[in-house]
Order: structure tokens, then C-alpha cells, then sequence
């Protein structure tokens, strides 16, 4: 019999019931929640008549509807003040822990987990957020679910849930200069396209993999859920137990020891079969930008817009973000710069972009943003002085949240502006109606933010 | 939950490819707690302008009935908001055909008496070209357009379809699995 894939090691473990004819009976070790899929989950289970079933493994924080300035005051827009509000009333009376606005532990849902070490190895992890294949990074089977989905792991801390198939992606060999995570998932869903992953569960491997940080990783799987795959996961090593060990609800002492040798297990079998495999070279990848409207169209940054194949939805793209087909990307005037969001607003991300913009200003051109993932990653950039970098460079600094990610809450792109964005949807209107999106890594927003146009950020690396 | 069995609607095209969950309902319309009110900025950067006046070129502004939503591929694609198929739902429609649906959407429509039938590339354009009402029978798994006679099988869990068809959802099957669910977590190692 041929062995099993990490994912099927950790999906077995976690099925209390196997559906025969329909999906399986998964249980959910961690749920992380925040106030935008939930309130109607928990009216939900108002309305049944039933209590939360295990309050204490589900965490909640305020993030994708909080204002980046002034969150000492109250929020100003009503609804979205409401929303706020809902959570933390939802939360006291469920007895949920929250990290709302104002406490130290607040920050994006995805960067919260792995920071206070909720995220561990070997975990089953849910949320209503699809990018919640960012815990995929430890070694744990981390997806989004719907507000429905929400509700059953509060009444049984269980979901229904048909076993995807498994995909191995692999890169292998050296990376070149300057070519970072977010590059190589962009190259990679840029190959895959954003429906090749539809159905799997993707396992990351290989060496130029394995070489990544521990938020170089998260980068990788946040964005695995633009190859449409449920969720990425790479096999715990010595990187994710250094990263993990410490944190605050990391285990310790014995329970460690103990955690740690079956961590180290968590590996796929060597004779375990994939449904599917694609590799990629890493000296293939260069650095990466998307020009279209979904993160599939990207291309590198010296490369050229392509041309229509007499694709309709491919035509209405370029429309949209005005571009013209067989033209460089280089040279592109754009007018703001956005840094943040559960792909890249970690502390790395922030040195990254400290690293290249010290001793130099934004170009006039530019309104530069950069959010941090969380309380804690602020704290650490204001100690490391990174905050006095930015604002001598003319970035500013905001509070931490989802911000111009998804633009829910104030802070959106004009219509018609170009933005360069470290975020992971370049979808139609995502950072306002009629903004115009262009992904990228941390390195190359803030390069661009210099010059006040499209460049890569070889020239600030030495 | 409300029970699904057939249903025979003329049909809204939208023949595009990877209608994201961010064109279905755009975030800033995702405050509200309740489930119910979405239909009304179903699509709306696509249906209205920037002033609020209607896009007459927007197919929701052209039709004024029709049950079945016909997609072009990757519908859905995006982020995991039900509330996506909440206005979808909440518009009016109770069928949306695809011949291929995200993962989290296509989860969510069916968590919601929303049927999502996925047919073939072939058939999806014959159902553009035709622009025919369609009947969609969920017990024999068929769908059929009406005009043409064009008829095609699609697939569903048995499990999905049993809830759709009794109007029963997946927390009432859970929640009958307590005792289980507690036996696993007694029974655990790690």
C-alpha cells in the first residue's frame, strides 16, 4: 500500500465520522473569528437554541472593518461601528476571547495566529476568510469557510467537509537576487491560473521552499487560495519549531517535548502518491507584478503587457485597468502605494520596505500607506525605529488592520488611481470602486513608491 | 432551509469568466449582521454607476425575471463571503449554472438552498447561444433547455442533494453526531 501524503496523515487524524456517501465529519482544533462573517453565525445558533460547543479553541479579533487611524475613538461610521460592537457583545455573551481594537494582541486574523503561536503544527485551523491558508505555513490544514460553516463549528466544533484532493507543488533550486516569497507565488499562480488548484489541497515543497522564512511561508500559502486550491500547507522543520517555540500560547516545558516529537512526524510518506504534481525551477522566477484583474495575470516586472487572444473576459480586463497589450510595464506611472494586509505586513515585510526607502523620499506622486498585520508587528517596527524610516521617506504609518486590502473600511484607492499593492486580490473595484490594482512583493511597492512609477528594486538592494 | 426539486425559469446570462465573489457583492456592502438585504447591491459596480443610476447595458438591467443565473468558468472565485450567495439568493435566483464553480462558493450556495449545476463547456455555450428558458430537475440530476431539447446530467453528493430536497441543513446532521464528536475528543493522543 502506498503511504500517505502530510495532508492525508492530518485529514485522517481529525475525521470523527467518514461520510460514505456525502463529506466527512472533520473536527476543527482552532477557529479564528472576526466581525464580519460572524454576527450571523451567532444568531444562528441563538435561534436553534444551542450554546457554543467548545468556546475556548475559537479566538476572535476586530480587523476587517476597524479604521487605521485614531482607533482610541469610537468608529465613526455607523455600521461599521455596529459590526464592531456586535463582536464583542457576541463574544462576552459566548465566552469567547477577543483581541478587539485598543488590546495588544489585535491584528489581522492570519497574522494574530502565528504571532501568539495559536497556529501550531499539526493543527485542523478554520475561518470565514478564505485566506486562512496562511496557517498552512506550520504544517496544518488551515481554510476558509462560509458564515453557515462558521455556525457549525460553533455548535459542534466540527464542519462538514468533502476530502479535497492533494497537489504537490514544487519549486526547487536557488532563487534569484532580490526575487522574494510573494514573487514566487505570484509566478507560480501566474503559471497555475486561479482555477488549476480548484478541488486540491496544495502541498509546497522543495528546496527554494524549505529556504523561506517562517512569514516568507505564510506569504506562499495565503496566496494559495488564488490558485483556487482550498488551502497550502508546508511540512513543519527546524524553522517552524524555532519560529513557534516561545510564543505565548506556544506549549512549554514537558507538553513541548512532547509536541515537538510528534511535530517532527508530520511529513509525507516517500511513497506516497499526489493526485496531481507540477514543479517549477526556481532560477525560472523573476520578479513579479500583475497588470490584469485577477492574481493569474502576472508577469515579470521587465516584461510585457500581453496581447488579447480574442478573449472576452481577458479584453474587459485590460479595459478596465487601461492597459495597452505589447506594452512594457516599466515606466507606468502610478499613484499609490499600499503595504499590508495577511500577505505581507509582518515584520520582515516592514524591514524589507524600511530597507529600501532609508535615506530616501516618495516621489510627489505617490500616497504611500503601509499597515501593519498587528499590534505586535507595530510595536516591534516603532522599537527597530523602522516607524522614523517611513515618515522620513513621507510613508505613513497606520493602526494595524485589513485596511486597503479589501477597502471595507475608509481607506480606499480613487477611482481611476493605480495602485501598487502588496495585498493578494487585484480583483474589479477590490481597494475602492474604480480602483486599478497591481500585486506585488513588499520590496517592489516600496521601490515603486521612490520613483513614483513601475520598477523593480534591484537598483536599492546593494 | 427552503427544499429545492425542480425548477423551470427562463435564464440571466452573464457570460463572463472568473466572476469573483468581490463583483458579486463588494465588501463595502458587508456590514450589515443579519443575513437578509444583499439582493439589493447584488453586482452593484456592474449594475449601477458610479451616481447610482442604472447601467442599462448590465444584463440585471435588461431582463426583469428569471430564476437561473448562467455564469461563464471559475464562478465564484475569491474570497470565502457567504454573502455572496446570500444575494445572489436574496435577488431572487434559486439556480446558478457554471461549468465551473470556486471551491468556498459553490459550498456556501449549496449551504443555502442555492443549487449550483455545473455543465460542460459545451453545454454552458449552447446555453448562451440558445438564451432559452431551462428546466433544472434535481431528483434525476438533469438539466434541460427547453427550446433546443439539449439535455445534460450533473453531478451532486447524494448527501447535498438529500438536504436540498428535505430542506435540511448540515448543522442538523451534526449536531446528531454529539455523542461521537465527544468520544473522538476523549480518544485523542496528540
Amino acid at each position: 500500500m502506498a503511504g500517505k501524503t502530510l495532508f492525508d496523515k492530518l485529514w485522517d487524524s481529525h475525521v470523527v465520522r467518514k461520510g460514505e456517501e456525502g463529506p466527512d465529519v472533520l473536527y476543527i482544533d482552532r477557529h479564528l473569528i472576526h466581525e464580519v462573517t460572524s454576527p450571523q453565525a451567532f444568531s444562528g445558533i441563538e435561534k436553534r437554541g444551542v450554546s457554543l460547543f467548545r468556546p475556548k479553541q475559537t479566538i476572535a479579533t476586530a480587523d476587517h472593518n476597524v479604521p487605521t487611524k485614531d482607533q482610541h475613538l469610537p468608529i465613526k461610521e455607523e455600521l461599521s461601528r455596529k459590526q464592531v460592537e456586535a463582536l464583542k457583545a457576541n463574544c462576552e455573551k459566548h465566552g469567547v476571547e477577543l483581541y478587539g481594537l485598543g488590546h495588544k494582541n489585535q491584528g489581522i486574523v492570519h497574522v494574530i495566529g502565528p504571532e501568539l503561536g495559536i497556529t501550531q503544527p499539526g493543527m485542523t485551523m478554520v475561518c470565514g476568510d478564505s485566506h486562512t491558508s496562511t496557517h498552512g505555513a506550520f504544517g496544518t490544514i488551515a481554510f476558509g469557510i462560509g458564515t453557515s460553516e462558521v455556525e457549525q463549528v460553533f455548535a459542534t466544533q466540527c464542519i462538514l467537509q468533502t476530502k479535497p484532493k492533494s497537489m504537490l507543488i514544487e519549486v526547487n533550486g536557488e532563487v534569484k537576487k532580490g526575487v522574494t516569497a510573494k514573487d514566487v507565488i505570484l509566478y507560480i499562480i501566474s503559471k497555475i491560473s486561479t482555477s488549476g488548484g480548484t478541488g486540491y489541497f496544495v502541498e509546497f515543497a522543495g528546496s527554494a521552499i524549505k529556504s523561506l522564512s517562517m512569514e516568507g511561508r505564510m506569504t506562499v500559502c495565503n496566496m494559495s487560495i488564488e490558485l483556487g486550491a482550498r488551502g497550502g500547507m508546508i511540512a513543519p522543520d527546524q524553522t517552524t519549531f524555532d519560529y513557534v517555540q516561545g510564543k505565548e500560547f506556544a506549549p512549554k516545558g514537558e507538553e513541548w517535548a512532547k509536541k515537538l516529537a510528534y511535530w517532527k512526524t508530520l511529513i509525507t510518506d516517500k511513497d506516497a502518491v499526489y493526485d496531481k504534481v507540477v514543479k517549477f525551477e526556481a532560477a525560472d522566477i523573476d520578479t513579479m507584478i500583475t497588470f490584469g484583474t485577477n492574481p493569474a495575470m502576472g508577469i515579470k516586472i521587465s516584461g510585457n503587457v500581453p496581447s488579447i487572444n480574442g478573449d472576452e473576459s481577458f479584453k474587459k480586463s485590460l479595459e478596465y485597468m487601461q492597459m495597452e497589450p505589447n506594452t512594457p510595464l516599466k515606466g507606468k506611472l502610478i499613484d499609490y502605494v499600499f503595504i499590508g494586509s495577511c500577505t505581507n505586513s509582518r515584520i520582515e515585510d516592514l524591514r524589507a520596505v524600511a530597507n529600501i526607502v532609508k535615506g530616501h523620499t516618495k516621489a510627489d506622486n505617490i500616497t504611500a500607506w503601509i499597515v501593519p498585520g498587528s499590534k505586535q508587528v507595530e510595536s516591534q517596527a516603532i522599537e527597530e525605529g523602522l516607524d522614523k524610516i517611513f515618515l522620513a521617506a513621507g510613508f505613513e504609518l497606520r493602526q494595524p488592520g485589513c485596511s486597503a486590502c479589501l477597502a471595507m473600511n475608509e481607506d480606499k484607492v480613487p477611482e481611476g488611481k493605480y495602485c501598487v499593492s502588496t495585498s493578494n486580490r487585484n480583483f474589479e473595484g477590490r481597494q475602492g470602486p474604480g480602483s486599478r490594482t497591481l500585486l506585488a512583493s513588499p520590496a517592489t511597492a516600496a521601490a515603486v513608491a521612490l520613483k513614483g512609477f513601475i520598477t523593480d528594486a534591484t537598483e536599492y538592494l546593494n | 432551509m427552503e427544499k429545492f426539486n425542480k425548477l423551470i425559469s427562463s435564464i440571466v446570462p452573464l457570460p463572463l469568466e472568473n466572476v469573483d465573489t468581490d463583483q458579486i457583492i463588494p465588501a463595502r456592502f458587508l456590514k450589515s449582521t443579519s443575513r437578509d438585504g444583499f439582493g439589493e447591491n447584488l453586482f452593484r459596480d456592474w449594475r449601477y454607476t458610479k451616481e447610482g443610476a442604472k447601467n442599462k447595458d448590465f444584463i440585471l438591467n435588461k431582463v426583469s425575471s428569471g430564476e437561473i443565473l448562467v455564469g461563464g468558468k471559475n464562478f465564484g472565485c475569491g474570497s470565502s463571503r457567504e454573502h455572496a450567495a446570500w444575494a445572489i439568493n436574496d435577488y431572487g435566483f434559486k439556480v446558478v449554472v457554471s461549468s465551473f464553480f470556486a471551491d468556498i462558493f459553490k459550498g456556501n450556495a449549496l449551504n443555502n438552498g442555492l443549487l449550483p449545476v455545473q455543465v460542460s463547456d459545451e453545454f454552458l455555450q449552447a446555453i448562451f447561444k440558445a438564451n432559452s428558458p431551462l428546466e433544472v430537475d434535481l431528483e434525476n440530476q438533469s438539466i434541460k433547455i427547453i427550446e433546443t431539447g439539449l439535455q445534460e446530467f450533473f453531478e451532486i453528493s447524494a448527501y447535498k442533494k438529500h438536504c436540498l430536497i428535505n430542506g435540511l441543513d448540515d448543522i442538523d446532521f451534526l449536531l446528531s453526531n454529539k455523542s461521537e464528536i465527544e468520544n473522538f475528543e476523549n480518544n485523542r493522543l496528540i
